[in-house]
């Protein structure tokens, strides 16, 4: 007879949450998940509905729901301009940012 | 530093494939929907601007025009958060491109002036001569009238385009400036530093403005011809 805080039966890897998995079962949680176009936007959605509902859809919601979502669209298109922002056509390359160098 | 002057102009692209259509598609995250009456206070301010620029544009139109009032709040909304977007550093303003300018200004100018000539000819093309012309004048008039008529989606393009660059161009140099003056002279760094300040505040404005005067302009030629 099971006690009352005995799981009746074991949980498939598949349907654990990300932090429930253990390290062993990674790579098959991974292979296991759902990449079809169909399942790669549920992940956005839920993503999306995720945040909103955590910072947006409150009652006394405040500016930073949105300035956190404005400085990673800050961070990412950083990172779009990284390669840009190195590249010097002359030979010699020490550091990078080349406009922030202070010898050119 | 003369090539890189236009280098965040350029569209990006992940290996080839244009990101650009992401960007443009980022805005209405932004700008959420709701089915409730009573909402959070982002939505709620949102429904609120809305509510305001929308009675603000189209009163002026009768039935007929009215039928365009979702393209024209969702023109303004598109162009006015596209802009703004823009303003953050590192960010790419796909209204920068001239292409995507002319994209929105030709299909929107040319609904209006055909939906003018198939349902009122007559008052359609009386636009062609203003009233009270000397009778020598006419010939050279009508010319003069159809190239105006014929230059308005370039307008609209090009003004909205070369608004956001010039701006964006001016305060990438001025801010280089400021920084490379930062070392050599500090009482003129802050003049050059008060300088990029007032130039943020106008840039928010020319964003907004430019948003507007698009809007306002598609609506005045529809007006014209409904």
């Amino acid at each position: 007879m099971a006690s009352v805080g005995e799981c009746p039966a074991p949980v498939p890897v598949k349907d654990k949450k990300l932090l429930e998995v253990k390290l062993g079962e990674l790579p098959s949680w991974i292979l296991m998940r759902d990449f079809s176009p169909s399942g790669i936007f549920g992940a956005f959605q839920r993503g999306y509905y995720r945040y909103y509902n955590k910072y947006i859809n409150v009652k006394k919601g405040s500016i930073s729901g949105i300035t956190m979502v404005l400085a990673c669209y800050v961070l990412f298109s950083y990172s779009f301009s990284y390669k840009h922002l190195n590249t010097y056509h002359l030979a010699f390359l020490t550091s990078e940012h080349e406009r922030l160098r202070k010898y050119h | 530093m003369n090539e890189n002057l236009f280098a965040p102009f350029i569209a990006p692209t992940i290996l080839g494939l244009p990101a650009a259509v992401l960007i443009i598609l980022s805005p209405p995250l932004l700008i959420p929907t709701s089915k409730y009456l009573i909402n959070n206070r982002l939505i709620t301010t949102q429904q609120w601007l809305i509510k305001l620029t929308s009675k603000q544009m189209m009163t002026m139109h009768n039935t007929k025009g009215r039928t365009w009032s979702l393209m024209l709040v969702s023109l303004i909304i598109f162009i006015a958060t596209t802009n703004l977007l823009g303003l953050l550093p590192h960010s790419f303003t796909p209204t920068t491109q001239l292409s995507m300018n002319l994209a929105m200004a030709i299909p929107l100018w040319a609904g209006a002036v055909i939906m003018g000539f198939r349902s009122k000819i007559k008052n359609a093309l009386a636009h062609f001569l203003p009233q009270g012309t000397p009778t020598p004048l006419i010939p050279m008039l009508v010319i003069i009238e159809t190239i105006s008529l014929l230059i308005q989606p370039m307008a609209l393009a090009v003004r909205l385009t070369a608004n956001i660059t010039a701006g964006h161009l001016l305060m990438h140099l001025i801010g280089s400036a400021t920084l490379a003056m930062s070392t050599i002279n500090l009482p003129s760094t802050l003049i050059i530093f008060t300088i990029l300040i007032l130039l943020t505040i106008l840039e928010i404005a020319v964003a907004l403005i430019q948003a507007y005067v698009f809007t306002l302009l598609v609506s005045l030629y529809l007006h014209d011809n409904t």
